[in-house]
């Protein structure tokens, strides 16, 4: 799957959980940015992803993250 | 059911009209994702859980403190959620011949928070039990030795049944049921819970908060009281009008085992007192054909309530059972293999419980199953007889239809009351009709068994209880009257209620005669009444206005000098 593809799913899943149709991400995008985009959320977020993408993160990748780039990268790798 | 981001947009949904409850979340782990899941399925049932939540871990210094804020928020509802990873992390840290001693000061905690919690709260408290981890440090063994985790942990989910057995106000909500449901892999996930300390997976968070809100509803008298039986497909493999009693499929071979065993659950369930209807398209006569004479049926006529089997469409018969039972529509759920008849009731009755039955009818049990349809927080032996009264009313109505003099009818009865003041013998039924009636009730004030005990023998206070039997049956205790001396004048009369089973009968005219006569031989003038709206009791609304009195202010008054007893058929037992 092309990374642009990727982001556009993650920019959904953004949409849905955080209930919010306001919201664009590009691959620069921080916690910052984005309204409600807390650490209780992030859990929502990243479980959210793993199911879209039928994935599974490791516990410390999720950490990891600065921006959604790395979110994207990290989902890209593990699809192949 | 909904996901967990839908149940989060509940929130913002306005609670305002909903019914509140407030509700103290106490957890040993991260529990913000379980109080919003609460809350956005608490909206769904109807109600405004105004939740106040611990901070992490504070389970102890809340219940423990005299001061803390868990007492300042005043709860009606308490929940506790002490995970089995905390009492993993408990057991790791006990030196190895202390192993075997978890489960019973685990038991002695649980035991200590509740009671400092009831000495200081008038609340329930709901208790999550311990969903199991197998360490596999025994390997099998761990049945086998009290050392093991799992022996411990299986110890104090069983010393806490045996403990809510016992403590009234002590309610279970069942994890463990859940994971044994979905399996540990999706109630847990491990990344979830080293990131943010939580030990329920988002995936799970609807099922747990629906369980507990089940829980939480049947407290609050949200409960199934009735299940409506389709015939053929649902209680039996087969059609009998067409394929005759000895090829409908029952018994222990092939499908049939399928429909004997969903037999034996319906059977349980009225042991526990639901009420069994059948609703089914079919010759009455071919219908009753295999309770009357198969071998392989458990059911039979005496555990069904009600037997409608016509031609007519079901929802106007599910209305029929409706009206001869008294019971809510919300408070019945109706089963039934065809799709086109679901729907038609769906549509035509949306209170009524429609469960979408798998087309597989070895499935109908395991589904069912997960419904978790009949939630109750009380059982006692009154339950299972309720069946028989039922069955007696349903008597009455059929003869009725006989009779088109209603007078005619009400006479055939040969109605017998006993009316008796509030003693010791009746004071918990009235206590219990205090609770349970919402519709005929004018102006709901509560009383509990305590309450009462404090009104009997008072010198201004007049309280009587009505019985009522007939040649059908004897209904019990189905009427409570207090009458609360105002002046030298005036009765006022501060509850008037009775239980819908026997409504149309002439009690009220019969109640109104008792007390009207007693006012006047003790040289009152009036009797006073009055009407508090609530949601549930309309049908009561022109109560007073029906039976004479005049409407003044807010209140209807009866000048009792002229009255004149008025026509009933009961006489005094």
């Amino acid at each position: 799957m092309e990374k642009s593809e990727i982001l556009e799913k993650i920019t959904e899943i953004f949409k849905d959980t955080l209930d919010n149709d306001d919201i664009v991400l590009t691959y620069d995008t921080t916690a910052n940015d984005v309204e409600d985009w807390d650490s209780l959320n992030h859990i929502q977020l990243v479980v959210a992803v793993e199911k879209q993408f039928k994935i599974r993160f490791a516990s410390q990748e999720i950490q990891k993250w600065d921006t959604v780039g790395d979110m994207v990268n990290s989902v890209h790798a593990k699809l192949g | 059911m909904k996901v967990f981001s839908q149940l989060k947009k509940n929130l913002k949904n306005d609670f305002s009209s909903l019914k509140t409850i407030r509700v103290a979340l106490l957890g040993d782990t991260a529990t913000q994702f379980l109080n919003q899941a609460l809350r956005g399925t608490g909206y769904d049932a109807g109600f405004n859980l105004q939740i106040w939540e611990a901070d992490f871990n504070q389970i102890e210094r809340q219940v423990l403190d005299p001061t803390s804020e868990l007492y300042e928020f005043n709860p009606e509802l308490v929940i506790l959620f002490q995970s089995s990873h905390k009492l993993l992390a408990k057991y790791n840290k006990l030196k190895p011949q202390e192993y075997s001693s978890l489960a019973d000061a685990q038991l002695e905690l649980v035991d200590n928070l509740c009671t400092t919690i009831s000495g200081k709260l008038n609340a329930k408290i709901i208790y999550y039990n311990y969903a199991e981890i197998n360490d596999a440090v025994f390997g099998n063994y761990a049945n086998k030795t009290e050392q093991s985790f799992l022996f411990q942990l299986r110890k104090v989910n069983y010393g806490i049944m045996s403990y809510a057995a016992k403590t009234p106000n002590f309610y279970i909500a069942d994890i463990s049921a859940i994971q044994n449901q979905l399996g540990k892999a999706a109630v847990f996930q491990p990344s979830v819970y080293i990131n943010s300390d939580m030990v329920l997976s988002i995936e799970v968070l609807p099922l747990i908060a629906a369980r507990t809100v089940d829980l939480i509803s049947s407290m609050y008298g949200k409960f199934k009281k009735c299940v409506i039986l389709d015939l053929d497909n649902t209680t039996w493999g087969g059609i009998i009008g067409d394929d005759g009693l000895e090829n409908i499929q029952l018994g222990s071979l092939g499908i049939g085992k399928a429909f004997t065993e969903f037999q034996y659950w319906i059977k349980k369930l009225k042991n526990r007192g639901i009420i069994v209807a059948v609703c089914s398209k079919n010759t009455e006569s071919i219908a009753k054909e295999p309770f009357e004479k198969h071998p392989d049926m458990v059911l039979h006529l005496d555990d069904i309530a009600v037997f409608m089997a016509n031609w007519d469409n079901k929802a106007d018969n599910i209305r029929q059972i409706q009206s001869i039972l008294n019971i809510g529509f919300d408070s019945m759920v109706f089963l039934d293999d065809n799709p086109f008849e679901r729907n038609m009731v769906r549509e035509n009755i949306p209170d009524v419980t429609v469960p979408e039955l798998p087309e597989d009818p070895a499935e109908y049990l395991e589904y069912l199953y997960t419904l978790n349809l009949f939630e109750t927080v009380s059982f006692s032996d009154v339950d299972a007889e309720r069946t028989k009264q039922y069955q007696v009313e349903a008597q009455r109505a059929i003869k009725q239809t006989s009779f088109t003099n209603e007078d005619d009818f009400l006479k055939s009865l040969n109605m017998l009351s006993l009316v008796e003041p509030f003693n010791k013998f009746n004071t918990p039924r009235v206590a219990q009709l205090s609770q349970r009636s919402n519709q005929f009730n004018l102006r709901t004030v509560r009383y509990t068994e305590a309450d009462v005990e404090k009104l009997i023998g008072l010198d201004d206070v007049f309280t009587y209880t009505f019985t009522l039997q007939d040649q059908f049956g004897d209904n019990g205790l189905i009427c409570i009257i207090i009458l609360k001396k105002e002046n030298q004048d005036t009765l006022f009369i501060d509850t008037w209620l009775m239980s819908c089973r026997v409504l149309k009968r002439g009690m009220e005219n019969f109640t109104l005669n008792t007390l009207a006569n007693f006012a006047k031989e003790q040289g009152y003038s009036y009797l006073k009444g009055e009407y508090l709206a609530t949601p549930k009791n309309d049908m009561v609304r022109d109560h007073y206005k029906n039976l004479g009195f005049e409407q003044t202010g807010g209140h209807w008054l009866l000048e009792v000098k002229n009255y004149t007893n008025k026509k009933c058929f009961i006489d005094y037992k």
